[in-house]
């Protein structure tokens, strides 16, 4: 067996004892059977999944030790997942795509969308496209939702993963991107509010010119100097599903109403979730 | 040239590019249902006897003589090289005035059907294209490969002249990376190395289509449903890492830092025969979007995606596995 084979192996034996039950079991209804090779059409391969998320599974089993309330909310189907984003490395996404394939009723394999500089590294570009993710192309996201996927949206973007400490649970912007496509493929929007991501990795103050030496979109300082996660406790709250009409082509102005709903649908997760929670580390 | 008398005086299918590997398989389906006239520069040995066949440049009048003389119904136009080597001044002129004589030709010769052979390749691999293209999709291959621009230009010639012409029914098919054991085009070839290089931490989904696939295609373009550009897919896509396993290869990754200047200079003094930009197909997806010429055509690959892989390999063919005999 090569070297290769041997981590592989190694690590889904992890993965499953982790996940406490058969995740192989769970998780069969997922596996693509598109072709041959065990890979669907977008490069997703369940094998090499649960493979890869051995470390994920440990974070969120023991190091985040996420707790989700709602999750029966996610409808069978297409479905596009709303969140809030924070926290310097995108744990959060990670997260939520542990909690669905491990929580949820039936396991959901979520997609996410990936910026269109991650098919551009080597390694990732391969790693990122083995566990479902793709590139957030509008013909892409058409697609997934019309073959009945769920996707995860963070419509506030990169501006918000590198927010500073003090501007924590602050929503910025959302952009309307993921309305139109709700709209014109008539899908769910659920709302999700992540609690605990935010204080992950406080950052102090945003080092620009090092970020455009870098070409980076921002470079943080956080308090351990590096964007590395404390051990915070991750809460998901997810709301409930919000069906849309409309015309995917009608005027912003139009669309940022239904936007801005789903936006205060997150808020008001997010101020259930630290209303309740006990302590950022608790 | 090797004109005979003929008395089949039915309306004909012209082939022009009808000597290349693509081209004999489509004569060998047509010329039993159709009359065919093949037209290339290099000879066709061993065409079918029904099959007439003519040796000349498309860029000569002589094209033009064949319109006149011979009642052309149908045209089949993949009289196009790519040859990295070729000397461009003279590919550019093949490949381009020979497509605009050919189209000049159908629009005055009351041709009924014209069916361009492009290339999904139009598109070109890169990071931001979407995992499966449709047809509208920008045609940017030339932006990182400038040998592409011929083709390009062939395509878009091909559209324009579908807009111009609308009594002439226009097909141009985009098939994806065409494979055959006797196929000498750079992904052929590539996954013919027993030691193919591939670009470190690099995977992308590829698409291949076998040659009688390819060709089967050519020949239901000709029905009267299909019109205007089609992409065409073959039995789905691989990541290309579990496609050289399937052939039993042995990749050697090379860094996507390194592998560009090394490939240049390699191609430069005649080590390699792939020219650097050809990288990108092994680095990014080109990856296209079939359902439209599903659709249309109720199109669906004969052979499977490992049939299709192994067809690369000629040693296939002669241990019992049947691909020949289809």
């Amino acid at each position: 067996m090569t070297l290769g084979g041997i981590v592989k192996k190694g690590l889904r034996r992890w993965s499953e004892n982790l996940s406490g039950e058969s995740l192989g079991e769970r998780t069969s209804a997922l596996a693509r059977t598109d072709n041959e090779f065990g890979v669907d059409s977008f490069g997703f391969s369940l094998d090499y999944a649960l493979s890869a998320i051995a470390p994920i599974l440990w974070m969120y089993k023991h190091y985040f030790r996420v707790k989700t309330y709602g999750i029966e909310n996610v409808p069978a189907g297409r479905v596009l997942l709303v969140a809030n984003h924070s926290g310097q490395l995108p744990f959060d996404g990670a997260m939520i795509g542990a909690a669905l394939l491990t929580e949820a009723q039936p396991a959901r394999a979520v997609r996410s969308l990936v910026d269109k500089w991650v098919p551009t590294l080597p390694f990732v570009s391969t790693f990122m496209a083995r566990v479902g993710q793709v590139v957030g192309t509008p013909e892409n996201c058409r697609r997934l939702l019309e073959n009945d996927e769920a996707i995860l949206v963070f419509p506030e973007g990169m501006r918000a993963i590198n927010k500073l400490y003090y501007e924590r649970y602050q929503l910025q912007d959302f952009g309307l991107g993921f309305m139109r496509l709700a709209l014109e493929t008539q899908t769910p929007i659920v709302p999700i509010g992540v609690v605990g991501a935010e204080e992950q990795a406080p950052a102090l103050f945003n080092a620009k010119p090092l970020a455009k030496l870098l070409g980076i979109p921002s470079f943080p300082v956080t308090v351990t100097g590096l964007p590395l996660p404390l051990p915070v406790r991750y809460h998901l709250h997810f709301g409930e599903p919000m069906h849309f009409t409309g015309q995917p082509d009608e005027e912003d102005s139009e669309l940022d109403v239904k936007v801005r709903a789903v936006k205060a649908a997150v808020q008001s997760l997010l101020e259930r979730g630290l209303r309740e929670r006990e302590g950022v580390f608790r | 040239m090797s004109r005979r008398k003929n008395e089949d005086e039915r309306p004909a299918v012209m082939v022009t590019g009808v000597s290349g590997n693509l081209g004999r398989r489509l004569a060998k389906r047509l010329h039993r249902k159709e009359k065919v006239i093949g037209v290339d520069r290099r000879p066709f040995p061993g065409r079918p006897k029904d099959m007439e066949m003519y040796e000349l440049d498309l860029r000569k009048k002589k094209a033009e003589d064949l319109f006149r003389r011979h009642r052309i119904k149908a045209v089949i136009h993949m009289g196009i090289m790519h040859d990295p080597r070729m000397n461009q001044e003279e590919s550019h002129s093949f490949n381009v005035l020979g497509t605009s004589r050919i189209l000049e030709c159908c629009a005055r010769y009351g041709v009924e059907k014209l069916v361009v052979l492009s290339s999904s390749n139009v598109y070109g691999p890169s990071p931001d294209n979407s995992n499966f293209l449709t047809e509208d999709a920008p045609l940017m291959a030339a932006s990182r490969f400038s040998n592409m621009r011929d083709l390009i230009e062939v395509d878009m010639l091909a559209q324009s002249f579908f807009w111009k012409h609308p009594q002439v029914q226009t097909v141009v098919l985009r098939p994806v990376h065409i494979v055959g054991p006797n196929i000498k085009n750079a992904p052929s070839n590539y996954l013919r190395l027993q030691r193919p290089w591939t670009v470190a931490g690099f995977d992308p989904m590829v698409q291949l289509i076998h040659v009688e696939d390819a060709a089967r295609a050519m020949v239901e373009a000709l029905r009267p449903e299909p019109r205007g550009v089609y992409n065409v897919v073959g039995p789905g896509e691989a990541p290309l890492s579990a496609i050289l396993r399937a052939l039993g290869r042995k990749p050697v990754p090379v860094p996507h830092f390194a592998a560009r200047p090394l490939l240049n200079t390699l191609f430069k003094y005649r080590l390699a025969h792939f020219p650097p930009p050809e990288l990108d197909h092994i680095q990014f997806l080109c990856a296209v979007d079939g359902s439209r010429w599903e659709k249309d055509v109720g199109w669906k690959s004969e052979y499977s995606l490992r049939e299709t892989i192994r067809a690369v390999d000629p040693d296939e063919l002669l241990d019992g596995t049947g691909l020949r005999s289809r």
